[in-house]
């Protein structure tokens, strides 16, 4: 016998689900009347909608001298802001494409969810560059559009990239959503009894069958998107590190942020998907498909960011001080100990120190643990962009133009609106649309196996893996 | 459903218990030499490509196409615009400035292999489609649920009904019915 002994994965779905039960515990959730609980949770997302919608109208209104910005900081949280909800995105694409193409076939849980967050997240995040150019008539001057000046956009310009690299990233992932959910708007079409349903849910699933023919094509799409989308997510929080990166402001001008943008999307992403699987998984009863497990390796994933970024930090500091310039290292001196040290060694310890405490099992494991952590880290993940955009801007070449920067309410008021935006898309998406995919799970489970058939009867039989449950060592 | 006679037969749809029973009636379908046969199941079934001797789809090639066709109007775009129609010196970089024009050139290629991959998929299949006479069995419905279908379409050459649904309950079908245009 080997020394080396194959450790089989523990089940992905919890409970003795079949595909029948799997489709009506997942589909019953459109199916079903409406309840009263979600139009209360709507009209919460609703008026924070509103914030928002009368936030931008008086910004149109008044320009945007009402925001906090000032003479050296020229850029506050409306970039703060689109970084912060551009990075959350990526979770979404990360679980659907690249734990795709790595078979990590947990990821069949959660993908559905976490690209509908991402889907939401970009659009969030696309409402700051749009409003913050001031004179909002001429926003159509950031695409290559013919105009009055007869000019073209600077294609040198990071920020005309991101125009593209944002806009890419929003369709191609709602491409990819889409692709995920036309067998499952199938499975609702065909379930449903009404006439509405049927015909809506009719449409847009195309007159999806489900033969093996169009499967064929459909996963070849499906592993071409995941191969396209991977690059696709690196090059997005890339390009919104260069919007920083290419200028040559002191702690901005340096080739460790794309990586570390990167890292820190995917941390970031990563909390939020936690954040909104376990208030869900509670209240639709989702527990045998997302479960302890899943909750368990995405923490991991957290604490593996989470240590990147971290490690991006110091370096930062490392390289600061190794260069030799005056102005990289006074930067750094100030972002720990200056004006902003508040939201340094809030940053540090959201980001860095929290994480850690996934080592332990038992905290991974633990939903309300990983519940308070994952908001936690969101609000670091907020404080690295703002820590990033302000000090460096606050505090530049010149200290006779230094200025400190305090938001107004109406900064306030946009940021918190954006939450309206994402939670009114989200409980719309949680009430129409099946909110885990549905046929990917199904083809994971044991049952979708021939070969777990018997040769001569035909009869099911469950393969006989000893599978270690994590949780049998404590309660 | 009405099986009256005055109705063309589209095809003989059998329904069978699991995915095992699917795969193997499938081969039997290629063996006993029918072409125009389909098999529905709620997802992907590992293995089922062989079983059905499917040719690799040709989607590669389209997604191919569609990068090439987005990667050559990326940079036509941008030499229009930053090289003919209205040059610009910015802080005395090259008109043709090829290391800043990546980022777009990538995101486009991305893009439009992207709209290859879904849309080419979608054509490949025949989608969307109006209509679909196996919609008129009441019990297809399960196709998306739990229901593991195979169907032998009448245009196939060698379709005989008769033959056909031998075939099936040799293999051992749960449910045969005759679906009507």
């Amino acid at each position: 016998m080997s020394k080396y002994q194959y450790v089989p994965e523990p089940a992905l779905v919890k409970g003795d689900h079949d595909f029948s039960s799997l489709t009506r515990l997942v589909t019953d959730i459109n199916l079903r009347e409406t309840p009263k609980a979600w139009y209360l949770a709507m009209m919460g997302a609703n008026a924070l909608l509103m914030l928002m919608v009368i936030a931008i109208g008086y910004l149109i209104w008044e320009g945007i001298g009402i925001w906090g910005l000032n003479n050296p900081v020229g850029w506050g949280w409306a970039i703060i802001n689109f970084v912060w909800w551009v990075g959350i995105g990526h979770a979404g694409t990360l679980i659907s494409a690249i734990l795709f193409l790595f078979r990590q076939d947990w990821r069949t849980a959660i993908n559905r969810f976490a690209e509908a967050m991402t889907i939401f997240a970009v659009m969030c995040a696309g409402v700051f560059p749009a409003i913050h150019v001031g004179r909002i008539w001429a926003v159509y001057w950031l695409f290559p559009i013919p105009n009055q000046m007869q000019m073209w956009p600077n294609f040198n310009s990071p920020l005309l990239w991101d125009v593209f690299a944002v806009s890419t990233y929003f369709t191609v992932s709602l491409l990819f959503w889409y692709v995920g959910l036309v067998p499952d708007l199938a499975t609702i079409r065909d379930r449903a009894t009404d006439k509405i349903r049927k015909v809506t849910y009719g449409i847009f699933s195309l007159g999806w069958t489900g033969s093996n023919r169009h499967w064929w094509n459909y996963e070849k799409a499906y592993m071409i998107l995941a191969g396209l989308a991977t690059p696709l997510v690196l090059s997005v929080h890339t390009i919104v590190s260069f919007d920083f990166a290419v200028s040559m402001i002191p702690g901005w001008h340096t080739t460790i942020f794309p990586p570390y943008f990167v890292a820190g999307a995917i941390f970031s992403g990563f909390a939020m998907v936690l954040t909104l699987m376990i208030v869900a998984r509670k209240i639709y009863g989702m527990k045998d498909i997302m479960t302890d497990d899943h909750m368990e390796k995405m923490n991991i994933v957290i604490l593996v960011t989470g240590s990147m970024v971290g490690f991006a930090y110091i370096m930062e500091f490392f390289i600061a001080w190794y260069s030799g310039v005056e102005y990289e290292k006074a930067i750094f001196m100030l972002r720990a100990t200056g004006p902003y040290a508040w939201a340094y060694w809030a940053m540090m310890t959201c980001n860095v120190f929290s994480p850690q405490f996934f080592w332990s099992k038992k905290l991974r494991r633990s939903v309300g643990f990983t519940f308070f952590i994952s908001i936690v880290v969101n609000i670091g993940m907020w404080f690295e962009r703002f820590v990033i955009t302000v000090t460096s801007l606050a505090n530049d070449y010149l200290p006779s133009s230094w200025d400190y920067y305090s938001p107004t309410i109406w900064d306030v008021m946009t940021y918190v609106g954006t939450f309206g935006l994402f939670f009114t898309m989200f409980l719309l998406f949680l009430r129409f649309l099946p909110m885990v995919a549905l046929a990917e799970i199904k083809a994971v489970i044991p049952q979708a196996d021939p070969h777990n058939y018997d040769e001569g009867t035909n009869e099911y039989i469950a393969p006989k893996v000893e599978v270690p449950e994590p949780q049998s060592e404590k309660v | 459903m009405n099986t009256t006679e005055d109705q063309k037969i589209h095809g003989i749809l059998a329904e069978f218990k699991n995915p095992k029973e699917l795969t193997d009636v499938a081969k039997k379908m290629v063996n006993s030499g029918y072409s125009k046969f389909d098999t529905f199941s709620p997802f992907p079934i590992h293995g089922m490509d062989k079983a059905m001797n499917l040719k690799k789809s040709k989607l590669g090639w389209i997604v191919l196409g569609h990068g090439i066709l987005g990667f050559s109007i990326a940079i036509a775009m941008m030499y229009f615009m930053s090289v003919i129609d209205y040059p610009l010196n910015i802080s005395g970089k090259p008109f043709f400035n090829a290391p800043a024009w990546v980022p777009i050139t990538f995101e486009l290629t991305v893009l439009l292999s992207a709209f290859g991959a879904v849309f080419g998929m979608f054509f490949l299949n025949g989608l969307p489609k109006l209509h679909n006479p196996l919609f008129n069995s009441e019990r297809f419905k399960k196709a998306t649920d739990d229901g593991f279908f195979a169907c032998i379409e009448a245009d196939d050459d060698m379709f005989e009904a008769e033959k056909v649904k031998a075939l099936f309950q040799e293999a051992g079908a749960s449910h045969i019915e005759e679906v009507y245009e």
